[in-house]
């Protein structure tokens, strides 16, 4: 194609959204630490109030630093726009509540972040809102449990902790073929690693606390809409096709074409439930994300050196990653994640629940604490922590098992960290 | 609202109110590929502000069925059906782009039913280029990329939406293929093919308002002067560090020239 071309992702990374702040110069994006904006006149407020003129109006609502972020992440996924959020959860729950209420039914896989499961498991349901868990490896499970009253299907690009690598394209599929749209939590690939628009995910949402904010200093969201689900096509979305009266009968399909579902979501979910983020979090996530390539690619790197390593250490029982051949997702791993299957993995020790906390306890660079996506390396063991409440049948469909420690990898020296995993090791043994 | 012309179903987005019949009327016409979703902003405001709006999907556009028209000749004449339809007797006429050139083709061939037009992303002739036309034809997903990257300006590539959250070149191009096999290139191949404009431009009575850009790579301010002086007294308006596709990229600059025009006495 002759003439311009679209900018790369590496330079969207440090540019998309913004621009030299106009009344400054400022290079970096400004943090606009204020609550609210003034209006030029009274009509000009009213225009804004109602959607005639863009601008802001309150920070829950949204922020011109949030709005860089927002606008960032919707190039990088080649989404039409976004919406940050106070964390991973409430871009989850934003998009469950724009799309559905009472009565309605989600189809999700069952290898869930438990945070999720407990939202699908037991919160949502007090609210009118089933769920039904299926194994990700079968995407016929995903179709033999729609009912008349689904409204979504849910999974993550790589299952946690199992890491069952989700063949979005299938998935995508049997979400069309039903007429309801698939939503993807992106938070361990990130863009660098796997786009879910390109392969047929109509929504996502990532913990920015993770990957993309890459420090582990700031709990933050991002909900993104690709913009091309066709909700007139159905009339099973009336949140988007049906006049709303909380706001003038405004029909979001009609007005906002591609964008009716990420405008609903601010026009309603951001304003009614609040889960917003703080100006001075969004720029800690911008941050993060100028750097991204290079971080995951280093990230990459580490964890492929720490696989190999222990996939070949003698007190080492299984190493679950998708890039290693045993692996049952092996050959969809190659295809919709070439670039790398992530930075976090689990691994089963020799000698089970006791050799795992000795393990643990062992580890000198390692953190042991409940996150992932830090610059730093962590450590935790699932059973006893992030899936707790998890019964032993749910941690087996979920393929958890008691010995499982998962790590995620840092941007430390690698040869520090194989040390520190032998070190870990030898006292597991002992 | 839905209506029916020609025995297929149009849809025309009012914003959200009632067309009253002692109110003013103003028909947005969108451009190539495209609805009357470009105009959401503008066209809102203008529903909220005393005036009965008609953002129309041209045939075989957006929510309207039926074929695409295939000369800007054809859609001028299909404005003043839905008019009749509507048994409205007047209107201003705002257009984008084609959408531009449809209307001063309707202010040229019906002058006593428009009493003002503003014509927005202009140029004549509005030519294409061989490889955009070559990829509409075929459908191919490149004459969507060729629009959105020279349809925004330097800056709007990277983003800088003034709607929050949102981003420019992701929601031109998920509009863009949204629409129907073949439309696109009929759109196209009749703003080529459009070669009466300046006689038009010259029989146009009303007051004219053009809404330009510098930073405009497919209706290029300098291709514009012949048609800005074919026409009798024109108002301009040059939009800095903007590109063709201004709704978007400047909406309150492009509602603001067309708040002052409209709202304007006789010329």
């Amino acid at each position: 194609m002759a003439g311009p071309r679209y900018p790369r992702f590496d330079t969207l990374t440090l540019h998309a959204g913004q621009r030299p702040d106009p009344a400054t110069g400022a290079r970096a994006v400004p943090i606009f630490q204020t609550t609210s904006y003034v209006f030029k006149d009274t009509d000009h407020a009213a225009a804004i109030f109602n959607g005639e003129r863009p601008g802001h109006v309150y920070s829950r609502i949204s922020n011109p630093t949030n709005a860089v972020l927002e606008e960032r992440i919707a190039a990088l996924e080649g989404g039409v726009g976004a919406i940050a959020t106070a964390s991973g959860q409430a871009a989850m729950h934003l998009a469950i509540t724009t799309l559905m209420g009472a009565g309605s039914h989600i189809v999700s896989s069952r290898s869930l972040y438990g945070g999720s499961h407990n939202l699908l498991s037991y919160t949502l349901p007090r609210f009118g809102i089933e769920t039904t868990f299926v194994d990700p490896r079968a995407p016929a499970a995903f179709a033999d449990a729609l009912l008349p009253n689904t409204r979504l299907i849910f999974a993550e690009t790589l299952g946690n902790p199992g890491l069952d690598v989700l063949d979005i394209p299938a998935i995508a599929d049997i979400a069309h073929d039903a007429g309801i749209p698939l939503l993807i939590d992106s938070t361990f690939t990130t863009p660098y690693l796997c786009k879910p628009f390109e392969h047929g995910a109509d929504l996502l949402f990532h913990s920015a606390t993770k990957f993309l904010g890459g420090h582990g200093i700031a709990i933050g969201g991002l909900l993104v809409d690709s913009g091309r689900f066709d909700w007139p096509g159905t009339d099973k979305f009336p949140t988007l096709t049906e006049p709303y009266a909380g706001f003038h009968d405004l029909v979001f399909a009609e007005e906002f074409g591609p964008a009716a579902f990420i405008a609903r979501a601010r026009k309603e979910g951001a304003r009614d439930f609040g889960a917003c983020m703080s100006p001075t979090t969004a720029f800690h996530i911008l941050q993060g994300i100028e750097t991204l390539p290079l971080r995951i690619q280093r990230h990459i790197d580490n964890t492929r050196k720490l696989v190999a390593h222990l996939d070949a250490h003698p007190a080492v029982d299984t190493v679950i990653y998708p890039e290693l051949a045993g692996h049952p997702d092996h050959e969809l791993c190659k295809r919709l994640l070439p670039r790398g299957a992530g930075a976090v993995f689990s691994f089963v020790i020799k000698g089970g629940h006791t050799a795992g906390r000795k393990f643990i306890e062992g580890l000198q660079v390692f953190s042991h604490l409940a996150n992932v996506g830090d610059a730093k390396s962590l450590v935790i063991h699932p059973a006893s922590t992030t899936h707790h409440r998890m019964d032993t049948d749910a941690l087996h469909a979920a393929g958890i098992s008691a010995g499982m420690v998962r790590l995620s990898v840092g941007l430390e020296d690698p040869d520090d960290l194989m040390e520190d995993l032998d070190r870990g090791l030898y006292a597991s043994q002992k | 609202m839905k209506l029916t012309i020609n025995n297929e179903s149009i849809y025309v987005y009012t914003g959200a109110k009632s067309l009253a019949p002692d109110r003013d009327t103003i028909v947005f016409i969108h451009g190539a590929g495209l609805d009357h979703t470009v105009w959401l902003l503008q066209s809102r405001y203008c529903a909220h502000h005393g005036w009965n709006v008609m953002a129309l999907d041209l045939p075989g556009h957006g929510r309207s069925n039926g074929p695409a028209l295939t000369d800007i000749e054809s859609m001028a004449d299909w404005v003043v059906q839905l008019l009749d339809s509507l048994d409205i007797e007047q209107a201003a006429v705002v257009g984008h782009s084609m959408g531009s050139l449809v209307t001063l083709e309707t202010g040229a061939r019906h002058p006593q039913r428009v009493t003002r037009i503003a014509l927005l992303g202009t140029s004549l002739p509005l030519a294409v280029s061989e490889p955009l036309l070559t990829a509409a034809q075929t459908n191919d997903h490149h004459a969507f990329d060729m629009i959105t990257l020279w349809g925004h300006g330097h800056a709007a590539r990277l983003g800088g939406h003034p709607v929050p959250g949102m981003w420019m070149i992701g929601n031109t191009l998920r509009l863009l293929e949204r629409s129907r096999p073949g439309v696109l290139y009929a759109d196209l191949r009749a703003c080529n093919q459009y070669q009466t404009g300046l006689d038009s431009a010259q029989q146009i009575s009303c007051p004219v308002l053009l809404v330009m850009a510098r930073q405009d790579r497919m209706t290029p301010v300098a291709v514009a002067e012949e048609l800005i002086h074919s026409i009798r007294n024109p108002h301009t308006v040059i939009l800095d560090d903007c590109g063709h596709l201004m709704l978007a990229e400047q909406p309150d600059q492009v509602l603001d020239a067309l708040k002052s025009f409209l709202s304007a006495g006789p010329n």
